[in-house]
């Protein structure tokens, strides 16, 4: 036994170094590589320009989800570019063996809503995605991060990565969340705390009472947004939650108790050193909206869109201005004052089960606003069959809300789910960027319950005072 | 890939913190299956108004920075999502060289697997650099540095000369132009062995 205590990420990394090279970057090995229609055609084509072949289809599992309609799926895709990004990953996936979860079977969804939802991500593993918002899968105790498709097309052809070890960074959350406080809203908050860049060149491990507390799906809300911190992977170390969570699931081990007994032995030992640690009290954070174009411009739901001409660093306060002149807003305006043209519940932060059950308990007994069109896209065709036998998707359409099929949708708008220009909507996705939602589209992050509550009221509302029928 | 050595170019400063891979390529040309042709779209909702013009407030379109090869940007360049889009686009555009303070991660990574190298300088450096931009424009003229890998200093010929560090092995392959997919495969034999090794319970 090595005597020095190591982290979760120190076990990982170990564990998975093939070889460093002399004079070279080390050779990581990856378990699951999960693959998207965006960014993965040229990765398939630089094989194949080398005659390379993938090498071990059996750990690569890919899903179109980024660019798909979320309309009716007998339907024909309309849009003929999209329709071939989509025919080509089919076609590569035919070509070198990989399994797809297509269009139209039953488990297809988000790439980060199924990896977990089907078992493929597990404690201890290594997981890459063309995709920054991997970081999701860390939620179970995994190292898991996004890459470019060049990178795709080196773990294609290797299974492994060239990768430098990052730094580690606890994050650790004491206390507990209030009532009306979800994981969304912790993560929005350590985000602004952190600013877009306090995670740059680092792993983030979330650690204390208050993210042990929190169920799987919170789990992956907030390792999802890591990226949000410039981190690009965060992750919990696995227990008992993890474990319950992953059992029976598709691909989860099949000597299980076995399986278990390994993951036991992840967690950080006693005395494991982090590069650097950041302590916050969950107690301390309220449903928090974000008022400009990045994700740690945010504020409480208590108080005003700020005035980034009072900001210190100027960086912040040309970025805070631009913002506001973007979305439209004045400081000192109060953000329940902020009104609202459209809602989105979805994406691969805040799309399952859960999720849709927070939103669907405020809106029960109640009508979306006349001013506001609502819109609710399930994260996978397991979340949105399981909604439908709880009866949610009811909930949602006798509120006036649309109710899809699953896929990345409005989170970034390639598909024709978009916001028009100047349209102002609250959305349970992770990025607030310029254009995000669609060119000129104004995006204001919340959680599943928030969204669910503006969309009602058709402004910004405190869920902590609402009124549950 | 193309060996990347030295470099002398004109700079376009772009004076933004925290620009994101949306802005660089907007999502709308994510749908292309190629590798190249992303150029005509870098920055478009910033570089082009709504009729499809070129926007001429953008700092891009200045007749004093066309032809430019170097882009001056601020903190956390590239954050947001792994799209390599953004350096296809960059690269495509033109762009050969990228100085910022702080770069988002994964675009780090991206940018060294498309010949183009990113280099980070500390914060007053850039500011420094920004000035002598302003100064050389507000006489007509673009403003030049000159990048040498190998030594790994960047230079004006105005006396500005600043040293910064490439990860060696980034570096050897930048300079080779090498394709490190070949590298990593001449370690088979020892992935093979890992794999052999790592036959885990826990597959499924
Ligand atoms: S839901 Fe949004 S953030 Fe998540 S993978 Fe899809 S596009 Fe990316």
């Amino acid at each position: 036994m090595p005597s020095t205590p190591r982290t979760l990420l120190d076990k990982i990394w170990d564990a998975h170094v093939v070889c460093t090279p002399s004079g070279e970057l080390p050779i990581l090995y990856i378990d699951r590589h999960l693959v998207h229609e965006v960014t993965s055609a040229q990765a398939f084509e630089g094989l194949r320009l080398a005659g390379r072949r993938v090498r071990r289809p059996e750990k690569t599992f890919a899903t179109p989800d980024h660019n798909i309609p979320t309309t009716d799926r007998r339907l024909p895709i309309a849009d003929p570019v999209s329709k071939q990004q989509i025919d080509t990953l089919r076609n590569n996936c035919s070509e070198f063996g990989v399994r797809l979860f297509d269009l139209g079977d039953a488990d297809q969804g988000i790439v980060h809503v199924i990896g977990p939802e089907l078992g493929i991500t597990q404690p201890g593993m290594t997981i890459v995605c063309g995709d920054s918002h991997t970081a999701t899968h860390g939620a179970m105790g995994a190292l898991a991060f996004g890459i470019g498709t060049s990178e795709v097309e080196h773990v294609l052809a290797t299974q492994t990565l060239r990768q430098a070890k990052p730094k580690s960074l606890e994050l650790r959350v004491e206390g507990a969340l209030h009532p009306g406080v979800t994981a969304k809203d912790l993560v929005l908050y350590l985000i602004g705390k952190l600013s877009t860049e306090g995670g740059t060149g680092h792993v983030i491990e979330y650690t204390g009472p208050c993210i042990r507390r929190l169920g799987m799906e919170e789990r992956m809300t907030v390792c999802n947004m890591s990226i949000e911190a410039g981190a690009r992977a965060g992750m919990i170390a696995p227990d008992q939650i993890t474990f319950d969570y992953l059992r029976g699931r598709d691909y989860a081990p099949k000597d299980f108790d076995r399986a278990v007994a390994e993951w036991e032995r992840l967690p950080g030992d006693p005395g494991a050193v982090f590069d650097r640690v950041e302590i916050f009290q969950g107690g301390d954070v309220v449903p928090q909206v974000t008022w400009g174009t990045n994700p740690a411009q945010v504020v409480g739901i208590d108080a005003t869109v700020p005035d980034p001409t009072a900001f210190r660093d100027p960086n912040e306060r040309d970025s805070g201005s631009r913002a506001l002149d973007y979305m439209g807003l004045a400081g000192g305006t109060k953000i329940v004052d902020i009104p609202l043209d459209r809602v989105f519940i979805g994406s691969c932060t805040n799309s399952r089960i859960e999720d849709l059950r927070a939103a669907a308990s405020v809106v029960r007994g109640y009508r979306v606003a006349s001013t506001v069109h609502a819109m609710v896209v399930p994260g996978s065709g397991r979340v949105k069959r399981q909604a439908e036998q709880e009866g949610l998707d009811q909930v949602f359409r006798n509120a006036g809300f649309e109710w899809r099929e699953a896929g990345c949708s409005m989170c970034l708008g390639m598909n024709p789910d978009t916001l028009e220009p100047g349209q102002r909507c609250a959305s349970t996705s992770n990025r607030n960027f310029e254009g995000r939602q669609g060119k000129g589209g104004r995006t204001h992050l919340v959680s599943p319950a928030m969204a669910a509550a503006a969309a009602v009221t058709g402004h910004f509302t405190d869920i902590r005072h609402w009124l549950y029928r | 890939m193309q060996p990347f050595v030295s470099h002398t170019g004109i700079v376009s400063p772009l004076d933004r913190a925290n620009v994101d891979t949306d802005q660089i390529i907007p999502k709308q040309f994510l749908k292309r299956i190629e590798r190249t042709g992303f150029g005509q779209f870098l920055f478009f909702d910033w570089r082009f108004l709504a009729d499809g013009t070129p926007n001429p407030e953008f700092e891009l379109n200045r007749p004093v920075v066309a032809g430019s090869s170097v882009l001056l940007a601020r903190r956390n360049f590239g954050c947001g999502s792994s799209r390599e889009h953004a350096p296809w686009a960059l690269a495509d555009y033109g762009f050969k060289v990228v100085i910022a303070p702080t770069f988002a991660d994964i675009f780090f990574n991206n940018c060294f697997q498309n010949g183009m190298l990113p280099i980070r300088l500390a914060e007053e450096d850039v500011d420094e650099l920004f000035r002598r931009a302003r100064v050389a424009e507000a006489t007509g003229s673009p403003y030049r540095l000159r990048v040498d890998l190998p030594a790994g200093v960047v230079t004006d010929d105005a006396g500005f000369s600043r040293s910064f560090t490439v990860d060696p092995f980034r570096k050897r392959c930048l300079l080779e132009g090498l394709d490190d997919i070949g590298l990593s495969l001449q370690h088979t034999d020892e992935i093979t062995a890992w794999e052999a090794a790592n036959a885990a319970p826990a597959e499924g």
